[in-house]
């Protein structure tokens, strides 16, 4: 009994060393994962922030006003004027529209039925 | 727990018997007992002190072993921590109130080289020169081979050069990576932004610093690495700052000024939403500080702030609101307005030598803008009240501003006040201001009378200040200056829907030897709008304009700076969201009804 004990804890000794060995790897690369994921993450912030640089020197007001010249046939945006603040008010009451023709009936009839 | 008994009967028994005195074991148990006692008290004492040495060794112990760790180990960054890499950049964004990007940074390289492993320095002199036009190969090659081992050769480099470089291919040429501070709107607030450059340099990395304006003020606050990722918010609206720059552009090309500048300040909080000085610069290339000439000729030289000019015929309402305030008039009262005035050896006189005499109602003085109107107010004034009430509307120190450049912009005071100052002073002349200074007060009065602090960050916080006028004199001063608008000198600034109120004021420049020239002038013109529920005010500056649509060249602000203010306004308040007071059609008799 106690023979077979002894091999019981060595067999565990074994076994734990292995799963030692194998969590150690894994950190191992667990860590150089993260790592490298790290190093994505600062050269896509880098990306980012060079973005939003070009978004922000693409949309300087002097450039927009430029291209909102060049392209006023196509968009015929002008500067926001006093004019073009409405009421509503002036808003066009939407029309009713006509009842749709689908149910005639004649108003000088032969016939007495009631009228639908 | 078993007591001996002291005096065990059988023991006293027996020894009675013997004749003895049994008091003798009554002591004997006595002593046995407390020495019992004792020994037990000694041993929990020990126990005790073994208990709490070993704690102080367990304690002390863990500090020095920790010690001795964090002493012997090798700095190593946490790896496995969560994203820690906040921090990409080593100074924060500025942007504008509304979150547009004013200044950011960009990776760029610099380079630099290590003649000692360079292959071929004559070669590597020359193909550098046909990259780089302004450097010179001969300098270059005689640099790399005088011995030096460490040699800079351009501090930034666009990545096109960067490439170039990299095919000449030489091991001693290398590249150290660089941040640069990057400005993608230009030459817009250019003033307000001021520019950065290069602090202390490594070859790994060099710091970032700012060089004027509120790069250089908030310096620290743009370079503190807890806030590095939230970027600097601006009371700037970088919309309205573009359409104020754009139209008074065109204002200074047209009244032929040489400089100009406007500021748009919102009266409530004081915060500035546009400040444009003309003629700016490109922050990104930032010029040299001029070593020659007229400082404030120089595009780098920021009118609205640093110009310390005479401000005319602006400076009347101070008199009028402070003569209502102490209660001495009202808009009403009919003052002495004779012209010309002879006060001791001065002759004060009106505009073109007019008289708008004998009499006329302090609204009127205004209107007209006359100087002896106004001179008759200030000496019923006084001068000591006078002063006390400029220095309390802040006209007597630098703006408190967030830009680098206020606290060396300090208005010119007189250092007596006699009464000829008292007079001179309350038209404008005699003592010099910046325009912000003067859209401080006028937001002050315009708000109600409570005390504005300019500010260029944008507040999240409501403004408090010091109460200066009560709210029926802030009203009425603001109804005269509308009414300067509908029949007086700013005609020209009535704008449709925005019921426009302000002041013109045309001022001699001075002459650098003394005295004033006679054709150069600075006509300044300061709005409030709308006036029956003042919101914005802004102040518009020309340097030597000239209107020359007449038949005679005309110099007065309202012919010069209220058009350019009126243009500035219609464009600005819709993008400020101002609903236009416009009297609507009146709508057809007929209204269409559903049943």
């Amino acid at each position: 009994m106690r023979s077979f004990l002894y091999v019981l804890s060595a067999l565990g000794v074994l076994a734990l060393a292995f799963w030692a060995y194998r969590e150690n790897y894994a950190t191992q690369a667990a860590l150089r994962e993260v790592r490298s994921l790290q190093n994505d993450i600062a050269s896509l912030r880098e990306a980012l922030t060079i973005q939003r640089a070009e978004w922000a020197y693409l949309n300087r007001p002097d450039r927009l006003r430029d291209l909102a010249t060049i392209n006023f046939d196509r968009l015929g945006l002008l500067p926001l004027m006093p004019e073009q603040f409405g009421h509503p008010q002036d808003v066009a009451y939407p029309s009713l529209g006509l009842p749709s023709v689908t149910q005639t009936f004649d108003v000088m009839g032969e016939t007495e039925e009631p009228l639908p | 727990m078993i007591r001996t008994p002291l005096r065990p009967l059988a023991r006293i028994l027996s020894a009675r018997q013997r004749g003895e005195n049994p008091d003798v074991i009554e002591r004997e148990n006595l002593a046995r007992r407390n020495e019992g006692l004792r020994d037990k008290a000694r041993r929990r004492a020990e126990a005790r002190l073994l208990f709490l040495g070993m704690s102080f060794l367990l304690v002390f112990g863990t500090i020095g072993v920790r010690m001795g760790v964090m002493a012997a180990s090798q700095p190593v960054e946490p790896t496995n921590a969560a994203p820690g890499a906040e921090i990409v950049a080593q100074r924060a964004d500025i942007t504008d109130r509304n979150g547009r990007v004013l200044a950011t940074n960009m990776l760029t390289h610099a380079l630099y080289a290590q003649p000692r492993i360079m292959v071929d320095p004559a070669g590597v002199a020359q193909k550098l020169a046909v990259i780089f036009p302004d450097l010179d190969a001969a300098t270059l090659e005689r640099r790399f081979t005088d011995g030096r081992s460490f040699l800079w050769i351009k501090r930034v480099l666009s990545p096109e050069q960067m490439q170039a470089v990299h095919e000449i291919g030489d091991p001693g040429l290398l590249f150290g990576p660089r941040e640069v501070r990057l400005y993608p709107n230009g030459r817009l607030a250019a003033h307000v932004l001021g520019g950065a450059s290069f602090g202390a340099e490594g070859v790994d990395s060099a710091e970032v610093i700012g060089t004027a304006g509120v790069e250089k003020m908030m310096d620290a606050r743009l370079r503190d690495p807890a806030q590095a990722g939230t970027p600097l918010a601006l009371s700037i609206d970088l919309t309205v700052q573009a359409t104020v720059q754009e139209v008074l552009d065109t204002g200074m090309s047209m009244m032929n000024a040489k400089g100009a500048a406007a500021i748009l300040m919102d009266v409530n909080t004081g915060e500035v939403l546009a400040m444009v000085s003309l003629p700016d610069f490109d922050p990104n290339d930032r010029p040299n500080l001029p070593t020659e000439g007229d400082p404030s000729d120089s595009p780098l030289f920021n009118r609205g702030l640093q110009g310390v000019y005479e401000l005319g015929s602006t400076f009347k309402i101070f008199a009028a609101a402070q003569a209502m305030e102490l209660g001495l008039m009202n808009a009403e009262t009919m003052v002495d307005a004779n012209a010309p005035m002879r006060w001791g050896r001065h002759l004060i006189k009106e505009f073109q030598g007019k008289n708008y005499g004998p009499l006329l109602s302090v609204t009127d003085v205004i209107v007209k803008s006359s100087n002896v109107g106004t001179a008759h107010i200030a000496l019923l004034i006084g001068g000591t009240r006078q002063q006390a009430f400029y220095r309390s509307l802040g006209f007597f120190d630098p703006t408190p501003i967030e830009l680098v450049e206020a606290a060396g912009a300090k208005p010119l005071i007189p250092a007596r006040w006699p009464e000829i100052v008292t007079i001179t002073t309350s038209y404008g002349h005699g003592m010099s201001a910046s325009p912000l200074h003067l859209a401080s007060a006028y937001a002050t009065i315009a708000n109600g009378g409570i005390k504005v602090s300019p500010t260029i960050l944008r507040r999240t916080e409501p403004m408090t200040g010091p109460r200066i006028l009560s709210e029926e004199v802030s009203r009425a001063s603001v109804d005269m200056l509308r009414q300067v608008v509908t029949r007086g000198t700013a005609s020209l600034g009535e704008v449709p829907g925005y019921a426009v109120a302000g002041k013109t004021g045309t001022a001699d420049k001075p002459r650098r030897t003394g005295g004033y020239y006679d054709d150069k002038v600075i006509n300044t013109f300061a709005a409030v709008f709308p006036a029956n529920d003042p919101q914005y005010v802004l102040t518009v500056t020309l340097d030597e304009p000239v209107e020359t649509s007449g038949p005679e060249p005309r110099r007065t602000a309202g012919w010069t700076s209220v058009p350019v203010a009126a243009e500035i306004i219609r464009r600005t308040a819709p993008l400020l969201g101002l609903r236009p007071q416009v009297e609507s059609l009146p709508m057809d008799g007929l209204t269409a009804v559903r049943n």
